[in-house]
């Protein structure tokens, strides 16, 4: 087979983003054995980042397969997955423990938000992707100034001099941090791969394979692919776009959370603000269209994003040394992926 | 030859596709005559009148055989500004006026009248000023030759349609070199007296030498004005006949033409049960371009009942009505159960099932596989194909394995041509998506089946298949079938009864062995009429 027509036949088969990105994987690995860079150490770290950034990824599933697109307003649930996790430090709480009540205090909060954005996306239809954005731009900004004026007193959190208001950066040590990473960790050449993340990972991947085979699952699916049909059928469209984006937003809580305690910083403020864009390369990446993902898309887009960013950095950093080159590209591919996308998608109509 | 017509067009033939859509069409029209053009749904009307205006759709699927003969010459019309340059006008069903324009803007647009400033004298023609006063002074000839007084600096929107109407007729006959004019069913949106006005404008234009065309369902307007009538049927020239010659009973005779063949030989003893299996009373159902004004109608147990009658008049609305598709008022009653209009759900949960005419829209979920868009409405709405997850009764999955037997039983037995049940509807023919349809609708069990255009865009072939089907169905599982249909010849070769409705009314109910004449009649909305002066 002449290399055009493999070529052809690679990108009809996986599309054109996922082809490219494995290329340019490849090239980066290939670069990183021929400057004798600590390979093992890379896999690892981008396992750690893999897992930490999984279930963002994932909550890109309901929202594409309910019919309301990919979900930019992924940073609402992601706030309260952060409130969520400091009022886990407010309640003095450590370790495990304390992640996992941050994991089932952030559910019925996310569950409000999602209702409340879900209520707002039934009422401008064909156009959830925009507004979704906006509203999620408008969110941040809005609790920039809850962040302030919430009622926290522990002292970890507030700023040290005045002792009003949240810090934008709030370290995790000694509370959550890596509480998931270490847990079965298994050494690695030095490293460690943060087996616990990862079965938590994809243990949600299971139960969202599951829902999607339910008869929910399967009626959302519907009113994703052609509502009129579904309307046809007996089946609530809004109902089941609501559904969609509550738990789309429930896994953007958690999805935050498990970030937070990988990361080992809850970040406040701004931070949650281009959020949701990483996790919609990530999954568009993984060959998923605004109009239909599966867990597939999710974990092959997050393995290749975010193994690229982990890789290209040190690469690229050691072919150029030019300030920060590699985050440049990292700016490039996530917003180029997004971008191709959106015109495939003919404007989320 | 004779010289004096205006417009020839010589044994036309068009395919698209392969199917021949007109097989040698011969039309004549003379200057200054009104020419009607009468057909049903499919004749070909449109078609022909394609061609006259080179629209791209018939170059861009291999032309046409045949000649076009204009003022004496043979032309070649491959662009609508070839027929803008010959003096072919069009006046469109559906309104071209920019609504935010005034009515002369409308009348002149593209070819405004228009004066030197010092300023283009420097930079060019482009920014030369409008020469309102001239242009308004056009407007208004071009009004009063309609017999229309209103004043022509009004904008487009806020007129009665009526005068939208009138403003896109002005606009052609502004045009100085209009020869012909075609009107496409110019009456269908106009109430009758705003017709009538109309009708005197066409005959006055006549008057003036213009040559008109003119496209209708309704043949007392063909008769009050045509000086001659061509009628078409599936792509031929079947008749033509002068003003002199013509009747309403030729001509609905003629339209709709004995092609039938009946798949059973006799209307249906269960048309003589009287058991009344749904009862539609005061229906009224608001689908635009469909609307159905206030039917009742009876359906009896295990007929085939046909709603037949031309695109636009409601026969559509009925079925989408009654399964909540469209918001409607009315009652409807199966058996002595009202059933809540508006409700999809209520209505597959009380036994209906309805495979749409909108397939590609409705019926089906094109990425999604065959196996689900079969399973999906019985499961969601009867609960089928599910089971408990873990013994957990709270949670109900699909049950992949009954579902995949289920598709494959289905496949057989309805003949799906597919590579395999997880195959997504998309890719499949138009005729093997319709079974897709049907085989969803059968999976709910219905009691009363609803089928809407079942063989739209479907190949011969198929077409036979799915209304063998419909038979099947009804003799074999005795279910109720309503066949709505714009084919009259295929609801005529399967139905016990067929009821035609004629602007969101039931004109009347036939026996699927009356005469041409009465359905032409029915067809046109003169059958009432007609038994009332009998």
């Amino acid at each position: 087979m002449n290399p055009m027509a493999l070529w052809k036949k690679l990108t009809d088969k996986y599309g054109f983003p996922k082809v490219c990105i494995s290329l340019m994987l490849a090239i980066f690995f290939i670069g990183a054995f021929m400057q004798k860079q600590d390979v093992a150490a890379m896999l690892a770290d981008s396992t750690v980042r893999i897992a930490m950034n999984g279930i963002l990824v994932l909550a890109m599933v309901p929202s594409i397969v309910s019919g309301t697109g990919l979900n930019f307003g992924l940073s609402l649930g992601i706030i309260t997955g952060l409130l969520a996790g400091c009022i886990a430090i407010e309640l003095d709480m450590r370790g495990m423990s304390a992640f996992l009540w941050a994991v089932v205090m952030s559910i019925p909060l996310s569950a409000i938000m999602g209702y409340a954005y879900g209520w707002i996306l039934n009422k401008v239809k064909g156009d959830e992707m925009t507004v979704g954005t906006y509203l999620g731009f408008s969110v941040v900004s809005l609790m920039s100034i809850g962040w302030l004026l919430l009622p926290f007193k522990s002292p970890e959190m507030i700023w040290a001099i005045g002792g009003a208001g949240l810090r934008t950066t709030i370290a995790l040590s000694g509370r959550y941090a890596k509480v998931l990473d270490d847990l079965f960790a298994i050494p690695f050449f030095g490293s460690k791969l943060p087996t616990g993340a990862v079965l938590f990972f994809a243990l949600f991947c299971l139960l969202m394979w599951l829902f999607l085979k339910s008869k929910t699952g399967v009626a959302m699916a519907a009113a994703g692919d052609n509502p009129k049909f579904a309307a046809a059928s007996g089946i609530n469209v809004n109902r089941q776009r609501m559904i969609g984006t509550v738990i789309s937003t429930v896994l953007g809580g958690i999805g935050m959370l498990v970030y937070a305690q990988s990361f080992g910083f809850l970040q406040l403020y701004q931070a949650p603000l281009m959020m949701p864009f990483a996790a919609t390369a990530a999954v568009l990446i993984g060959g998923a269209s605004a109009r239909k993902a599966t867990i597939a898309h999710v974990v092959s887009g997050t393995i290749l994003f975010q193994a690229l960013l982990t890789v290209s950095l040190p690469v690229i950093n050691a072919a150029m040394n030019v300030g920060n080159l590699s985050e440049i590209i990292r700016i490039i591919v996530s917003n180029g992926v997004i971008l191709y996308a959106l015109t495939k998608v003919g404007g989320g109509h | 030859m004779d010289a004096g017509f205006l417009l020839e067009l010589r044994n036309i033939e068009k395919e698209y596709f392969g199917n021949r859509v007109l097989k040698g069409v011969t039309l004549n029209v003379k200057p200054g005559e009104i020419h009607a053009l009468v057909g049903e749904n499919g004749a070909g009307k449109s078609t022909l009148m394609n061609i006259l205006f080179g629209m791209p759709v018939i170059y861009a699927t291999g032309g046409i055989k045949g000649q076009v003969v204009f003022d004496g010459k043979p032309v070649e019309i491959k662009s609508p500004k070839a027929a803008l340059d010959l003096g072919i006008g069009m006046v469109h069903q559906e309104f071209m006026l920019l609504p935010g324009f005034t009515i002369t803007e409308n009348i002149k647009l593209n070819r405004e009248i228009t004066k030197h400033n010092p300023i283009s004298r420097i930079m060019g023609d482009s920014l030369k000023s409008l020469d309102v006063p001239a242009m308004r002074k056009d407007a208004q000839k071009a009004l009063q030759t309609l017999g229309m007084n209103v004043d022509d600096w009004l904008p487009i929107a806020g007129l009665p349609v009526g005068y939208m109407q009138f403003v896109e007729i002005a606009r052609e006959i502004d045009k100085e070199n209009i020869k012909l004019l075609v009107f496409d069913e110019p009456t269908a949106v106009l109430a009758e007296s705003e017709a009538d006005k109309l009708l005197d404008a066409m005959k006055k234009l006549a008057a003036r030498g213009i040559a008109i065309l003119f496209i209708t369902h309704r043949l007392d307007e063909v008769l009050a004005v045509a000086n001659s009538i061509t009628v078409l049927r599936d792509g031929e020239k079947v008749g033509f006949m002068t003003q002199e010659e013509a009747t309403i009973e030729k001509i609905a005779e003629m339209m709709v033409g004995r092609k039938i063949e009946r798949i059973t030989t006799t209307a249906k003893e269960a048309a003589d049960n009287e058991e009344i299996a749904l009862s539609i009373r005061n229906l009224t159902v608001t689908m635009p371009g469909e609307m159905v004004k206030n039917i009742s109608l009876d359906i009896k147990k295990g007929e085939v009942l046909g709603l037949g009658g031309l695109a636009g008049q409601g026969k559509i609305g009925i079925a989408n009505g009654i399964m909540g598709l469209y918001p409607s008022t009315g009652e409807v009653y199966k058996g002595k159960e009202k059933l809540a209009l508006n409700s999809p759900r209520t209505a597959i949960e009380n036994k209906l099932a309805f495979v749409s005419e909108d397939r590609r829209g409705v019926g089906l979920l094109l990425d999604t596989s065959i196996e689900y868009n079969i399973a999906m409405t019985a499961m969601q709405i009867r609960g089928k194909f599910l089971k408990s997850f873990l013994g957990i009764q709270a949670i109900q999955m699909a049950d992949d394995k009954r579902i995949r037997a289920h598709a494959l039983q289905m496949i057989k037995d309805l003949d799906i041509r597919c590579t395999g049940p997880t195959q997504i509807t998309r890719r499949l023919s138009g005729g093997n998506q319709q079974k897709v349809c049907v085989a969803r609708a059968l999976t709910m069990e219905p009691e009363i089946l609803f089928v809407s255009e079942p063989t739209r865009g479907i190949d011969i072939g198929a077409k036979k298949l799915v209304l063998d089907l419909i038979v099947k169905l009804n003799r074999e599982l005795g279910m109720t079938v309503v066949v709505t249909s714009s084919e009259l010849g295929e609801l005529r070769s399967i139905c016990d009864r067929i009821a035609i409705v004629y602007e969101g009314r039931i004109e009347t109910v036939l026996s699927p062995l009356a005469s041409d004449l009465d359905y032409g009649l029915a067809m046109a909305g003169k059958y009432s009429t007609r038994e009332e002066a009998v």
